[in-house]
């Protein structure tokens, strides 16, 4: 297979990832009563980021499938990823 | 109590030789403490302006005494600067990234862009070592840079090879570096994550050392009138001489040998004052030979004041001692000997409704010399907070200025609340709520069914206790710790606490297959938790009432209950047979009644017990404690009745059976030596990716293994339920049927990391072996049983095989013990918010529903939310 062709997010171990729109996360906020920088991180140069084009700041919806409550959802800020 | 406020920022400088300068009080040049009259020289180590430790004496510089003086700085001019130990790290990455000429930074304004990005983007990312190339030409000047060397703990020298081709090693001094940080621009300085208005670099070189107030190093007057000094006293005594020699030759114009040697002394000493553990650097003893204790040893490890003053200290209120069991008592009690119960106590306000009954408490006394008496008082604690500390001679006086707004410190007394500890404190329940029971005797007595979630034996474990001295704290203590709270885990959903060893045992014993007992069996059986009427008799026969061991079982079951399961010594048959099983091992219960079945560790064992846990869910945590405390009660009378205890010759077997022990071995010993010999001839086949060594090994591991199974066979089809270690393999008490196969058949294979012994001589494992022999004896097969006794070479072995499981232990809790440091380092502070959040202190959130479905483990039934199957067993009343 070439390596180009190659994806992850298309892998079944990796969950679901969404970039989530602006009103979406204004009633994100809302609902947790949180700002910004309360919200889970994750880097800007993991692999899933990347394929979903998410860039910094944005907030990435993760849909996992559970082992206790079959789907849950999480959410999580895209951050600069700091030397080493 | 003030709002809680937000850390904006937290800045970490370094003290500059200024700043130590502006703080210090007195410029110390003596190296002596004392004079011949004890009294402190000026200018001394001990002089009068840093604080005062002796009581009467007045500071110098704040004219406190001495229990309000809190020190004050003095300093140490150094003759020349000397590095810090802390920050030899910090030293070397500067000397690296700077001009050896010009101290700029040695990358160009182009280099800096690429590495940190454009100026409006850059965020913590500093320039590192790695970023700046060795040995370059400096941008900025041209010089050529050679290679700094650091060696441990605190020599730099620079390398660079000159015309001849030869390598050249010059050292730097600290003042060569001093000189070389001090130039490094400001700007540069930024670049690599550090703020010249707080921490210059060259500050790292000390040129002022600070001498820490008297009162952070006391001297103590020991029982024969001498001074001993603090270890961080002798340290700057030692510093201040060598200091005071190195000024002496550096004026007479020593030779540069000699300065050189001395200012190596003052780095060696300054260093071993900061820090006595350096790599490299042989720790600086005292005159008796132990290592002294300076600054970094005080603050570092266990011990240290983080960990050891700040994080955890010791605490009043508490008392600890040896643990024994008492099985009368109910699982949420404790027993306390009278002598800890006297000495610790609960303080209660006086107020016009409880006056008499304190006042007879001051009365009495601290002198409580039997159980059956009234307790008495330590304290009174006067309205203006003076203590009184109440004796034969006071207690009277205080009796009658006794009134409202005094407060006493009342003995302890039964039903009082406390805690109740062991450690280690690996999970909540190692912290539980007890009510008090006094007792004669030295130990703490508890209720061996609380043993599992303290992981708590009798073989001289030691126990803490500590009492709640606010009704808030009782109430907690009350309402979140008691044991009754605390009966199912949070882990998993069941039971913790429940019935071990003995409980199991006895019901097995009392349930097993139907018996019946007549009025005065019954009624001796449950005579320590009788119901209110006995139950209409099972049978009658000739006139005579018989009830069923089971009817008595059910007496202590809750009304309503209604369960279907296999007990532990289920044999897992293809078809089962269910009411009609041989072992009676199909366990039904409905609405209360056990018609069926053993009890044992499934029904009522700590981790398993089914029943227990139902009856929880059911009817609440108290009905669950009662049911404990019944239970155990019962089991004991259960194993009473019939009697139970273990002999060596329950380990006896008939002639046929040793036979047949003997006549399986001697095959297995065949079977083994015909493997080797195909082996030897070339004619066994590998299993895949195996080698053929692994494959024999494999095989005969294979062939011993099921040579001592059939022994245990053989050995439990003689010991049948009449022998109490098949009892209490069968019930799950204690042991299992291995253990019996090796005390009555074989001991088998000993092992060392899965694979028969191999190690010892050249060839062979022991002398007593040809070289090159494989066969079971000689690689550690034990063939005799405990009760047959080893042979000498066996015994060698089996120790061999026993070590290993003790090392295994041993490293497993070390390394456990960290994990289990570093989570709770991680998550202490992690709670569920009201929106079911898991968030920290400061609002961030880790999880955005507590366990992704927001159930509490300890509310749910082994881990399902809802517990189906119960609700359907209470109606169908029958397995679902």
């Amino acid at each position: 297979m070439d390596t180009k062709d190659f994806s992850v997010i298309e892998h079944v171990m990796v969950p679901e990832h969404h970039v989530m729109t602006r009103e979406e996360v204004d009633d994100l906020l809302l609902k947790y009563k949180i700002s910004y920088d309360q919200l889970p991180k994750i880097y800007h140069d993991d692999p899933a980021v990347k394929t979903i084009d998410g860039k910094v700041n944005d907030v990435i919806r993760i849909v996992r499938n559970s082992q206790t409550a079959g789907r849950a959802e999480s959410f999580r800020m895209v951050v600069k990823r700091p030397k080493k | 109590m003030p709002s809680p406020k937000r850390v904006g920022k937290i800045e970490f400088g370094l003290l500059s030789p200024k700043e130590i300068r502006k703080m210090s009080v007195r410029k110390i040049i003596w190296a002596d403490t004392y004079d011949d009259d004890g009294f402190p020289y000026p200018q001394g180590l001990m002089d009068l302006h840093l604080g005062v430790i002796d009581p009467g004496l007045r500071c110098k510089t704040c004219g406190n005494k001495a229990s309000d003086c809190p020190g004050h700085f003095g300093h140490i001019e150094l003759a020349k600067p000397v590095t810090h130990v802390g920050y030899t790290r910090l030293i070397r990455k500067l000397l690296r990234v700077s001009c050896r000429e010009c101290s700029r930074l040695l990358l160009s304004p182009e280099e800096i862009y690429k590495v940190l990005g454009p100026e409006e983007e850059r965020n913590t990312d500093v320039i590192t070592e790695k970023d700046v190339k060795k040995e370059r030409i400096c941008p900025h000047c041209g010089a050529q840079q050679n290679k700094v060397n650091f060696e441990k703990p605190t020599t730099f020298s620079e390398i660079w090879t000159d015309e001849n081709g030869r390598k050249v090693d010059h050292k730097l001094t600290p003042a060569d570096i001093r000189s070389r940080l001090e130039k490094i621009p400001d700007e540069d300085l930024r670049h690599l994550g550090i703020n010249p208005d707080v921490a210059r670099p060259e500050w790292t070189l000390i040129t002022v050392l600070p001498v820490p107030p008297v009162t952070m190093r006391p001297s103590i007057i020991l029982e024969n009138g001498q001074r001993s000094e603090d270890d961080l006293t002798h340290k700057l005594v030692d510093i201040i001489r060598i200091n005071q020699r190195f000024k002496e030759n550096q004026d007479a114009g020593a030779p540069q040998l000699i300065i050189e040697d001395l200012w190596e002394l003052l780095q060696y000493h300054v260093t071993t004052y900061m820090d006595n553990e350096v790599a490299g650097c042989p720790p600086a003893r005292h005159r008796s030979g132990r290592p002294l204790k300076t600054i970094s040893q005080r603050l570092k490890g266990k011990d240290g004041r983080f960990r050891g003053s700040l994080s955890g200290k010791r605490v009043n209120f508490s008392g600890r001692t040896v643990i024994s069991p008492d099985p009368n008592m109910s699982i949420g009690q404790v027993g306390i000997p009278l002598a800890i119960a006297n000495e610790m106590s609960v303080p209660i306000r006086v107020t016009p409704f409880n006056i008499e009954e304190v006042r007879a408490m001051v009365l009495k006394g601290p002198v409580r010399g039997s159980l059956t008496e009234p307790c008495g008082a330590n304290y009174a604690i006067r309205p203006d907070n003076r203590r009184v500390r109440l004796n034969e001679l006071t207690c009277e006086t205080v009796a009658e200025q006794l009134e409202p707004g005094w407060t006493v410190d009342r003995q302890l007394r039964n039903n009082d609340i406390v805690l109740f500890n062991r450690q280690p404190s690996l999970h909540r329940m190692s912290i539980m709520a007890h009510r008090i029971v006094l007792m004669n005797g030295r130990t703490f007595r508890l209720n061996p069914a609380v043993c599992p979630p303290y992981n708590a034996d009798f073989d001289g474990d030691e126990m803490n206790l500590h009492v709640p001295q606010t009704e808030e704290a009782r109430a907690e203590a009350h309402m979140l710790c008691s044991v009754y709270n605390n009966i199912l885990s949070p882990r998993f959903g069941g039971p913790i606490i429940g019935g071990i060893h003995d409980h199991i045992s006895g019901l097995f014993l009392l349930t097993h297959t139907l018996r019946w007992f007549d009025k005065e069996e019954t009624v001796s059986l449950i005579k320590f938790n009788p119901p209110e009427h006995l139950p209409k008799p099972g049978k009658v026969e000739n006139g005579i009432e018989y009830w069923s061991n089971k009817q008595v079982f059910s007496m202590i079951l809750a009304d309503d209950l209604n369960l279907v399961y296999r007990s532990s010594s289920c044999k897992d048959c293809e078809v089962c047979k269910k009411g009609d099983c041989e072992q009676d091992s199909y366990v039904q219960i409905a609405n209360g009644q056990l018609l069926t079945g053993t009890i044992d560790k499934k029904s009522i064992g700590a981790f398993k017990g089914n029943i227990l846990q139902r009856t929880i869910r059911q009817h609440g945590q108290e009905r669950g404690a009662q049911f404990i405390d019944d239970f155990t009660k019962l089991s004991v009378r259960g194993i009473m009745f019939d009697g139970f205890s273990f002999g060596i010759d329950d380990e006896d077997l008939s002639k046929t059976e040793y036979k047949q022990i003997d006549e399986g071995l001697d095959e297995a010993m065949r079977d083994v030596k015909r493997r080797i010999q195909i082996y030897e001839e070339g004619q066994l086949e590998p299993m895949p990716g195996r080698t053929l060594e692994e494959t024999l090994e494999m095989q005969i591991m294979q062939v011993l293994g099921k040579a001592r199974d059939k022994t245990g066979e053989i050995a439990g089809r003689h010991l049948g339920l009449s022998n109490s270690a098949v009892v209490m393999a069968v019930s799950g008490a204690r042991g299992s049927m291995l253990n019996l196969t090796q005390m009555a058949g074989c001991i088998g294979q000993q092992a060392v990391r899965g694979e028969r012994i191999t190690r010892g001589y050249e060839d062979r494992t022991l002398p007593h072996f040809k070289r090159g022999d494989r066969g079971a004896p000689a690689h550690g097969f034990v063939r005799n049983s405990y009760k047959s006794g080893l042979t000498p070479t066996e015994f060698f072995f089996h120790a061999i095989g026993g070590r290993e499981g003790l090392v295994d232990t041993a490293v497993r809790t070390s390394q456990s013990g960290y994990l289990q440091r570093r989570m709770i380092n991680a998550l202490q502070d992690l709670k569920v918010a009201y929106d079911m959040t898991v968030r920290t202190t400061g609002g961030r959130i880790i999880q955005f529903q507590y366990g992704e479905d927001g159930t509490d483990p300890s509310k749910a039934c082994f881990g399902d939310p809802v517990d189906v199957r119960g609700v359907l067993e209470n109606v169908l009343k029958e397995e679902v």
